[in-house]
């Protein structure tokens, strides 16, 4: 079967750098089988229409994720009592991303409560103040890594002060965040060693965001979990602390893991592309339509997996109940049909309607953030940055495919203004 | 035509949003000759959704509501004036203003009126409005704006319900009179309407179902409470009467063309059809005032009053006067929607004549929920209340006129499984 190398290679590393030649394969295809050898199979949307239709489909499923099932201990008392209880909580309050309606909307509307237009306008001038701040650390530098001196510190800034987790926590979080986004990654579901160790980690987490909740609530202050651990919202609901530790965590692994990758993708675009980089250097009020166009180009989740609840029929082919999805968003951003010349950079095509926030109701909560941390950094990293180059290209990849960004990007510079 | 050796003469009769639609699509389509709109308010087309909503909030003016449009200079507007009177041998449009306008190819696109309150007398009192024009509604905005202690708001469609969510969002007592036995009962059925209804009582709205108002009484002129059927009395200052509108086609008496107060008739194509059942070829009808066959419901014929079919109809039709062939019989799939309060109520297909509704995802009672409506067997309509999202994939399930009930499984499926009702309507 033709089809069948084709997922494989969008997860296989060494396509990281450059997905998009398969991605265009599967296109030829807008909805595509591919053999992994379960009955009702894997099925890759990859045009524009086909994502579009299935994200807004209500017998597509967000609750892909296998049921709980802790590492065993080994103590009998433990493993026949505590396990399954503890297994049945984090099944009921799995973080929203992987929910459906209607618990899915009463824990986004909570976040989109506190996510106010204040506490975003506010953190959008702590990004540009944050940005200043880093690069000047920079300043006599001649080569500086993007990931490590900017883009990974500068979201992962802004979430733990929205969140209010104290600075001198954050470091904790670097590896709970980068272990938890596997859980993003399809295969990482059926591997009892990622699993074990996601388990782990979440209940690392989980035990922290349970003392800070407490804290919150002993001293309430001026942030989004003192809000979330306080505050009803206009409808009454109040989340439950179970619900509470999860939406936080998510939050938190969200704002560590794809806003580097979104700015990371933005220097490595602009640098690849001269043009446009000494373009924006000059206006940088050119910055959100570029951001746009790279939120189509490189998009920072490149997909997300969903399941059948019922047959579909879509694009002349029938999806079985029960199949795994995977919504090739990054691909349908290629979609000729919709973008004329998809594989060409250009911050100036109109009507950019590109796939790299999602869409329908899981659509990404911290879409502002990312938009105006990306602006921020770029902006300032055009017009600072003296005679950027790139050290290799490509870069070094993280592991991730559906999460995917340079692990590192380094830039020689002749200084930093 | 617009290769014809002849420069035609082509008059829009009406100038809301389908005649803007189909005058500028006569011009994408090639017609370059002289070209008349005709419409009995003075104003350019102007959108309608934003009066019974943001205007009467005041966040938009009404004179902001102007509609943008392609056309150019080459465009004779003749506003202000009605037609009142067609003669198709002597191919005349009359006007009230006495104009005698000859046309070769003619839209009718003359549009609705608000169904006014029965007594005149009545009608006349300060504080009583009517809601369908740019004057309505910034007549309305400023009496609302006045805080009236209650406005009464008499027939539970969906202006009706609009205007009373409304005024709880300005913070207004609202009273709502509806004759059937709950909201929107005739468009969506009671099952679905009673779910409405709760939410809008939840919101505070004193909805009084199975009620009618017998006469408003006045003082000095100006309204001052309203006497109901059952003996109850509703003391209020404003009353909006939403009772529906009427089919402007009185000007179409004596033309020989099939028309009355539910519609002037066309065929399949387009095209108008007289007292004999024979389509007139130099007229074609779009929007609110079109009686045509759908395909999508076996030919059954409907006059829809819909934003997105105007502009589609009006589109169709336009194209069709300037010679464009087209390429299939008009059968969009109607589309509607009404924002009450915070409440966003969208419906797909067509749900006159349905036999069945079932209630696919949400819970009814949580006040977000669809509802699929099927007639023998088929998914013929879908409702969203404050789901919206889930839409798109039930217009499918319409479109593709799908088996009834839909679906087994969808994600927000009720939790008690699939309720099959009967739909009431009133």
């Amino acid at each position: 079967m033709p089809d069948a190398t084709l997922l494989d290679q969008v997860k296989d590393f060494a396509n990281r750098a450059n997905p998009y030649p398969v991605y265009a394969k599967l296109r030829q295809n807008p909805v595509s089988r591919q053999n992994d050898g379960t009955e009702s199979g894997t099925w890759v949307a990859s045009t524009h229409g086909t994502i579009a239709s299935l994200l807004q489909d209500p017998r597509v499923s967000s609750e892909t994720l296998p049921p709980a099932d802790r590492p065993r201990t080994g103590n009998p008392l433990t493993d026949l009592i505590v396990k399954p209880l503890k297994d049945w909580m984090m099944d009921r309050h799995r973080v929203f991303i992987f929910r459906d309606p209607p618990d899915h909307d009463v824990l986004r509307a909570s976040v989109m409560h506190q996510f106010s237009r204040e506490r975003v306008q506010a953190m959008r001038v702590r990004s540009e103040r944050l940005v200043a701040e880093l690069l000047d650390e920079k300043r006599d530098a001649r080569e500086i890594d993007a990931v490590d001196d900017l883009a990974y510190p500068l979201p992962v800034t802004v979430i733990c002060e929205l969140f209010g987790v104290p600075r001198e926590d954050e470091p904790k979080f670097h590896g709970w965040a980068t272990q938890l986004a596997t859980a993003l990654e399809p295969d990482s579901l059926s591997d009892t060693e990622i699993r074990a160790e996601n388990s782990r980690t979440f209940d690392a987490i989980g035990g922290y965001m349970a003392d800070l909740i407490k804290e919150k609530r002993r001293h309430p202050q001026d942030d989004m979990l003192s809000g979330l651990a306080n505050e009803a919202t206009p409808a009454g609901v109040k989340m439950g602390d179970y619900d509470l530790i999860a939406t936080s965590i998510l939050m938190l692994v969200a704002g560590h893991e794809t806003t580097v990758n979104l700015i990371t993708n933005g220097l490595l675009t602009l640098l690849r592309h001269p043009d446009e980089l000494e373009r924006l250097r000059q206006d940088p009020g050119r910055a959100p339509r570029l951001i746009e166009e790279l939120l189509r180009y490189e998009p920072p989740v490149q997909f997300r997996t969903r399941k059948t609840l019922s047959a579909i029929d879509i694009a002349g082919v029938t999806i079985p109940e029960g199949a795994d999805l995977v919504l090739l968003l990054a691909s349908g951003n290629r979609d000729a049909a919709v973008f004329p010349d998809p594989d060409r950079f250009d911050a100036d095509r109109a009507g950019i309607r590109h796939l790299g926030f999602g869409g329908s109701l899981h659509y990404c909560v911290g879409a502002p953030l990312a938009r105006f941390e990306a602006e921020a950094a770029l902006t300032a990293l055009a017009k600072r940055l003296k005679a950027p180059r790139l050290v290799e290209d490509p870069p070094p990849y993280r592991p991730g495919a559906a999460l995917r960004g340079p692990e590192h990007l380094r830039v020689a510079i002749d200084g930093i203004s | 035509m617009a290769s014809g050796p002849t420069v035609e003469r082509v008059i829009v009769a009406g100038a809301g949003l389908a005649a803007l639609r189909g005058a500028e699509a006569m011009r994408e389509a090639g017609f370059s000759g002289p070209l008349t709109i005709v419409g009995d308010e003075p104003y350019r087309p102007y959108d309608r959704p934003p009066l019974s909503k943001h205007v009467l909030t005041g966040e938009t003016p009404a004179d902001a509501t102007t509609l943008p449009s392609s056309l150019g200079a080459d465009v004779a507007w003749i506003l202000g004036s009605a037609a009142t009177r067609l003669d198709r041998a002597a191919r005349t449009l009359h006007l009230a203003d006495g104009r005698a306008l000859p046309y070769d190819r003619l839209l009718i696109a003359t549009g609705t009126r608000a169904r006014p309150w029965p007594n005149p007398h009545e009608g006349r009192l300060s504080g009583v409005f009517t809601l369908r024009g740019r004057d309505d509604a910034a007549a309305l905005r400023a009496a609302l704006a006045a805080r009236p202690r209650r406005v009464l708001v008499i027939g539970g469609g969906f202006i009706g319900c609009e205007v009373a969510s409304l005024c709880r969002q300005l913070g207004l007592r609202a009273t709502l009179v509806e004759s059937g036995p709950t909201l929107l009962s005739r468009v969506l059925g009671s099952a679905v309407g009673g779910f409405i209804g709760a939410i809008h009582e939840g919101r505070g709205v004193d909805l009084r179902c199975g009620s009618e108002v017998e006469w408003l009484e006045g003082e000095d002129g100006r309204l001052v409470r309203a006497h109901l059927t059952d003996g109850t009395r509703i003391e209020a200052d404003v009353a909006v009467i939403a009772l529906g509108a009427l089919r402007n086609t009185e000007w179409l008496d004596g033309s020989g063309l099939s028309a009355d107060p539910g519609g002037v008739d066309c065929d399949a194509v387009g095209y108008v059809l007289d007292r004999d059942g024979q389509p007139d070829l130099r007229i074609a009808a779009a929007g609110d005032v079109a009686r045509f066959p759908h395909p999508l419901y076996g030919g059954r014929r409907a006059a829809l009053e819909h934003w997105s079919h105007a502009v589609a109809q009006g589109i169709h039709a336009g194209r069709l006067l300037a010679g464009v062939k087209p390429e299939a019989p008009y059968g969009a799939l109607p589309t509607f929607w009404s924002t009450q309060g915070d409440v966003v109520v969208k419906s797909a297909g067509l749900t006159t004549g349905a036999d069945a509704v079932a209630f696919t995802q949400g819970e009814p009672g949580s006040g977000r929920f669809v509802a699929v409506y099927g007639r023998e067997g088929r998914c013929v309509a879908a409702v969203s209340v404050d789901s919206a999202r889930w839409l798109p994939a039930h217009a499918e399930l319409v479109a593709t006129a799908a088996p009834f009930p839909p679906h087994g499984a969808a994600a927000d499926r009720p939790a008690r499984g699939i309720t099959i009702l009967a739909p009431g309507f009133a």
